[in-house]
């Protein structure tokens, strides 16, 4: 039989709370780092600290971190990969055009 | 398998052997369709990645024109509701019927917060005639960092257009997910959650955090493109 984690129970509060200050604390970063002029970093920044947030929700909130179904986890990176395909493949495409 | 013996939990269904494999298999299927979801979002993603690439200016000169204040509170707002999702799984698992009860219906207010904010953000753009159509109007508006140049209406309305568009998918969402959560508020309430059956909460859950996501990755990219001007 599938042996499993004792899942989110052992979770603590702790952890809850620590995530959701963090989380706070990054949407004030993104607001505030988004009037400073970095030049051409500042969507960089932007998206550095979205995907950080997004990591900490996925992680700690819907327990990705501590997830003991392989299937999860291939259905979780597939995911990741057929975006990337999309996103990688379209932007070769445009980003090498000579007109546009 | 043989038939389950006396006691056990009602919740597990009969063609599962065990109550993890019957959450884990449920948990799955969520996660399969928030799979989809995000090839759902990911090609309005893509389409603003190449719009905003090729008239960034233009980009930038529309996305000043939107309350910036307004979308970091609703930022805000999503996150402590993410916050009390879990806060209501604890409350489930710990038995403090009370504590779930009082974390679904928070959830609940800050969903209809969220969607009250952007109301009024839509209102602002229906009043300025940034909304894509007929009556669109967006002259003589200056690129910042560039007050001698005007951006081109044109080229900002494609930027108001994936808006709407993704604002307002994420918003049916949050809507699809204010009913899905008063569904769990009234089993709650019902007595159909304990410490070992609470798969319909997670489940939730799942979606509702997705739904967070999607608005982290749109607060920036929509709100806060040019900003330092």
């Amino acid at each position: 039989m599938s042996a499993h984690s004792d899942h989110s129970k052992s979770s603590s509060l702790t952890t809850y709370f620590a995530v959701w200050i963090a989380l706070l604390g990054g949407t004030l970063l993104t607001y505030e780092a988004a009037k400073l002029d970095l030049g051409r970093y500042n969507a960089a920044v932007a998206l550095i600290i979205a995907t950080t947030k997004a990591l900490l929700v996925a992680l700690f909130f819907m327990h990705i971190k501590g997830a003991s179904e392989k299937l999860l986890k291939l259905v979780v990176f597939s995911t990741l990969f057929m975006l990337a395909i999309l996103m990688v493949l379209s932007m070769a495409d445009y980003g090498t055009r000579l007109w546009s | 398998m043989a038939a389950h013996a006396p006691g056990h939990n009602p919740a597990l269904l009969h063609h599962f052997a065990t109550e993890d494999q019957q959450r884990d298999s449920a948990s799955l299927g969520m996660w399969i369709f928030l799979a989809t979801e995000v090839m759902f979002f990911g090609g309005l993603f893509c389409a603003y990645l190449i719009y905003r690439r090729a008239y960034f200016s233009d980009f930038a000169a529309a996305s000043t024109s939107i309350n910036a204040a307004l979308g970091g509170t609703n930022t805000a707002v999503l996150i402590c509701s993410s916050l009390t999702v879990v806060l209501a799984i604890w409350a489930a698992q710990t038995s403090r019927r009370g504590l779930m009860l009082f974390m679904l219906a928070l959830t609940m207010l800050f969903g209809l917060a969220f969607l009250g904010i952007k109301g009024v953000e839509y209102n602002d753009k229906f009043v300025e005639h940034h909304v894509p159509g007929a009556s669109f109007s967006f002259e003589h508006q200056p690129i910042p960092g560039h007050p001698d140049q005007y951006a081109n209406p044109r080229h900002a309305e494609i930027f108001f257009a994936l808006y709407f568009i993704m604002t307002g998918l994420h918003a049916l969402h949050m809507v699809v997910g204010l009913g899905i959560f008063a569904w769990l508020f009234w089993a709650a309430w019902k007595g159909r959650f304990t410490p070992e059956y609470h798969t319909p909460l997670e489940i939730g859950g799942l979606y509702w955090h997705f739904v967070d996501i999607i608005w982290i990755y749109l607060f920036p990219l929509l709100y806060l493109i040019d900003r330092h001007q």
